[in-house]
């Protein structure tokens, strides 16, 4: 029995699990016919070209986790961002941990999806938020919603803003040789809300666990979204990013990712405009080496006039590191005044490592100002020789410039903790100690 | 009184294609339909030697096992390949040693051009071969060519004069399995061009194909073999026209370039085959596969001007085989009405030092759609490859598209490729200055849209540069100056 029939069978055994009468019960029969229908994609999609999951999908995952070992604070409190006070949603092997986590349902909601599934206060919400930006074509997602069980709920209620950001962490254990985690994750951020959330995938040990994850955003009137993922877990560890992000006007969600580690990555970050006069904003840094593979994929659909969008990937690659990109902006007929832009620079540190890029533009208004421009090469030679005349040693100036290129990015990171954090992982990765406070 | 841009929408709607008109050529057409036979037919009409029709035959098998591609940006009834004929011949085909011997009917033809060969013999000094349907009916300047060694002849005189030549490279650029298009034209092809510059030569003059589909029902199957030997130089154009008819005619060229040790192609298209009335209806499927190598030290440049066709469906692209060999795309793209357009190029970086620039231009009017979709790409072991591309689209009204697909695929590291890309409409502060310095909105649309095209114009020879003017003008009058 290959791994597709088997997630196709464990269907059955999946449902004594979960509420049949909950009415997203039928989003997940349909969502399970879907995917019987499409299969997983292969390079014969035009959107996975340049990315195979051949090779993870030959194997077998087990699809639910053992009651696991306990997982101490101190094995994972190096994870955390912030002091222990501010709210953070934690999974064990894809188990809601309430030892790990601190939630609140007072003035918002912060908690996990099952409670808002069994809760019948949350039904509207559910029912007005739940799988309502997710494309039926998407195989992946389609995968993802049939086995909808657990996840981080936010909602953000009109006018309010946490001060601190709010964490979502997932762990893996190793308790199982290997292991397929399928989070949901809805979050709301109502009119005039405004919310920081950080996400992370972690494994504790080597072990195979593929994560397919599914994130619904949505932005009301007026509301602040800043999104953060760090991607930097272990050579083992695949990561299958779908976030779907749905903005009412005047709202501005901001995502930024941080690819520096796993053996394979793909991000599927999808912006829907529903009102006008809307910001959204792509970034990203990804730093890799050894065989990792990374692939952005991106879609900005303008359907709406006096937008605006901002994008902007920056790659470096050593070793036999893969890295994609492929951004798309779509711009509707009546989307006039749009103002779409998308850039992608990349850097080869090795000759093995390979970059495929593929910035699409498709434009169906006239009074647009839209521009990509992509950019393979290295670091100046002028400005190393410049640096080392100065008595910088070749590895730190070259860390230098490579982190000076990545530093626009860094800029717009507006929690002073987190771009801390983010420097540090740039310095140990590129390998050196840049000797300044970051 | 102030021209504006919804005058300016309403006259390229309404314009009517200029070159629609047929001509009462007495002329031989074999029956509608595809088969194994008609292959062989075709083969022996133009007595061919038994290498050339298995050629063809192994072409044509190849054909039938593929499928039609779709994965391009375009929307169009597919052509019925059983209702078309593959081959259509001027009867009284003219002798080629004289002009005066020409068909004076043909001769009436090219004047109704504009491009009369005498004329062009006398005064622009091109030399041309004529292919008229699927026949090259006249080679003019052949003697002054032979002088030099050059070859220049239509491609059924080469596979009889020059077999050997032919055999050597037909085929070896673009394989007859590459696509289907190109295998259905492996099979079929009727008559093109041929021509080989020899070691050391550089060609004085302007080599010129003319195409044009004249009879109903036909399709369209060229074959051009340009062949430039060590340290040669030739500068290759070809014109495209056909008469307007209410059904779509299929036009699948295939044209192989053979760049050896620092010679240099620069081949030249003005592409301006019959778009199709402004509601869409006729016009010509033009899915031609043009593709060149570039041994060492050797350059191909590609220049296109695309203004004709209702679908469009091309890439001119370079293999940079060769050490420090350099590839070039200039192209512009104007679709109008219905027209659809998805053009572009590849750079197959292989050798060291490559280089490669693309420039595309398009611009897009009426309810047309224009797709830009290129790909370079650098093998692991094109060290130093160098490319810079640049793909700018020009939007009028707004019911028309432009879209970029570029693909980016690199796996070296000194490798260094830059892309960027632009879509705009005419900026109305741009007509605001030029209006505030005296200049009427017409006029400065034709400023704008000519400083738009120009970089790409400027790479066209001066001959040709005209005529590109022209063919402008039909396709965005009111726009160009």
């Amino acid at each position: 029995m290959n791994f597709q029939e088997k997630l196709l069978d464990s269907f059955i055994a999946f449902e004594q699990d979960v509420d049949l009468l909950n009415p997203i019960h039928s989003d997940r029969k349909e969502a399970l016919k879907r995917f019987e229908k499409q299969g997983f994609p292969s390079k014969k999609d035009e959107s996975w070209k340049y990315t195979s999951l051949k090779s993870i999908i030959q194997k077998d995952y087990s699809l639910s986790s053992k009651p696991n070992k306990s997982v101490e604070l101190r094995d994972v409190k190096e994870f955390f961002l912030n002091d222990l006070d501010s709210f953070k949603i934690v999974f064990i092997d894809g188990v809601y941990s309430p030892f790990l986590s601190k939630t609140t349902h007072d003035g918002m909601d912060i908690c996990v999806l099952s409670a808002a599934l069994s809760k019948g206060k949350y039904d509207s919400t559910i029912k007005n938020y739940f799988n309502r930006t997710v494309p039926k074509d998407e195989s992946l997602a389609s995968l993802n919603t049939s086995y909808t069980k657990e996840g981080a709920y936010i909602y953000i209620p009109k006018g309010v803003c946490p001060e601190d950001p709010v964490q979502i962490m997932h762990f893996s254990t190793g308790n199982q040789k290997s292991i397929w985690l399928q989070p949901r994750n809805l979050i709301i951020a109502d009119k005039n809300a405004k919310v920081e959330i950080i996400e992370r995938h972690q494994s504790l040990k080597e072990h195979a666990v593929v994560t397919n994850s599914l994130t619904e955003i949505y932005a009301e009137k007026n509301s602040f979204i800043d999104y953060y993922k760090i991607q930097n877990d272990l050579d083992s560890s695949t990561l299958i990013d779908n976030t779907f992000i749905s903005q009412e006007r005047d709202s501005n969600v901001s995502v930024h990712t941080f690819s520096f580690g796993g053996k394979l990555i793909r991000n599927n970050l999808n912006f829907y405009h529903k009102g006008e006069n809307i910001q959204s904003t792509l970034k990203g840094i990804t730093i890799l080496e050894s065989n990792q593979h990374v692939d952005h994929n991106t879609l900005v659909n303008h359907a709406q006039p006096n937008c605006e969008s901002h994008q902007d990937y920056k790659g470096i690659f050593s070793d036999r590191s893969v890295g994609v990109f492929n951004g798309k902006i779509m711009v509707d007929k009546i989307a006039q005044k749009t103002n779409a832009f998308q850039q992608n620079n990349n850097i080869l540190i090795d000759n093995k490592a390979k970059v495929n890029s593929k910035p699409q533009l498709e434009i169906f208004a006239d009074d647009v100002k839209c521009s990509h421009g992509c950019t393979i090469g290295q670091l100046d030679k002028e400005a190393l020789f410049y640096l080392k005349t100065r008595g910088i040693p070749e590895k730190e100036a070259k860390a230098l410039l490579t982190y000076a290129f990545a530093n626009n990015i860094l800029e717009s990171v507006k929690t002073p903790n987190l771009k801390r954090r983010i420097n540090s992982l740039i310095a140990s990765k590129l390998g050196v100690n840049l000797g300044f406070d970051l | 009184m102030a021209y504006t841009e919804d005058e300016l929408k309403k006259e390229l709607e309404t314009k009517e294609y200029e070159y629609g008109f047929y001509t009462d050529i007495d002329s031989e057409t074999f029956p509608v339909g595809l088969n194994e036979d008609i292959v062989k037919a075709i083969s022996k009409k133009k007595n061919e030697p038994k290498w050339m029709t298995d050629w063809r035959l192994d072409a044509f098998k190849t054909w039938k096992t593929m499928k039609e591609p779709e994965w391009s940006n375009l929307k169009y009834n597919k052509p019925n390949f059983q209702d078309i004929s593959y081959y259509s011949a001027p009867k009284k085909k003219p002798d080629l040693n004289s002009l005066d011997e020409v068909d004076p009917e043909l001769l009436k033809t090219f004047d109704k051009l504009g491009i009369s060969l005498d004329e062009q013999k006398k005064l622009s000094g091109v030399a041309m071969d004529v292919v008229v349907d699927s026949v090259s009916v006249a080679t003019t300047f052949k003697d002054t060519l032979e002088e030099k060694g050059i070859i220049f002849c239509s491609i059924s005189d080469a596979i009889q004069n020059h077999p050997e030549l032919v055999r050597k490279h037909l085929g070896t650029v673009i394989p007859k399995k590459d696509n289907y298009y190109a295998a259905l034209n492996s099979a079929v092809f009727s008559d093109g061009s041929f021509c080989y510059i020899p070691k050391g030569v550089r060609c004085p003059m302007e080599l010129s194909t003319y195409f044009r589909i004249n009879q109903a029902g036909t399709g369209q199957f060229e074959r051009t073999l340009v062949i430039a030997d060590e340290s040669s130089y030739v500068s290759y154009l070809e014109g495209c026209t056909a008469p307007s008819r209410d059904e779509n005619q299929l036009h699948a060229a295939v044209v192989e370039l053979i760049a050896h040790d620092d010679a240099e192609i620069k081949y030249s298209t003005v592409q301006n085959w019959f778009p199709g009335d402004k509601n869409g209806k006729g016009g010509v499927f033009n899915f031609v596969t043009k593709r060149g190598i570039c041994h060492n030290r050797s350059k191909i440049s590609w220049t296109q001007v695309e203004t004709g066709s209702a679908v469009t469906w091309k890439y001119p692209s370079c293999i940079l085989k060769g050490n420090n060999s350099i590839g070039e795309f200039y192209s512009i793209a104007v679709t109008n009405n219905f027209q659809q357009a998805d053009t572009g190029t590849k750079m197959i970086h292989l050798g060291k030092n490559t280089k490669s620039t693309i420039i595309s231009k398009g611009v897009s009017a009426g309810k047309s759609q224009n797709s830009y979709r290129g790909l370079v790409q650098v093998s692991p072991f094109a060290e130093n490859a160098r490319n810079f591309s640049q793909c700018d689209s020009l939007l009028m009204g707004n019911d028309c598209g432009a879209h970029t697909f570029p693909y980016i695929e690199v796996q070296n590291k000194t490798a260094q490729i830059e892309h960027e890309a632009s879509t705009s409409k005419i900026g109305e502060d741009q007509i605001f200055y030029c209006n505030q310095r005296g200049i009427d909105t017409e006029k400065a649309i034709a400023l704008i849209v000519n400083g738009f095209s120009k970089e790409v114009l400027n790479k066209l020879p001066m001959e040709f540069a005209v005529e590109a003017q022209k063919l402008l003008e039909i396709s965005l009058e009111g726009s160009v100056g």
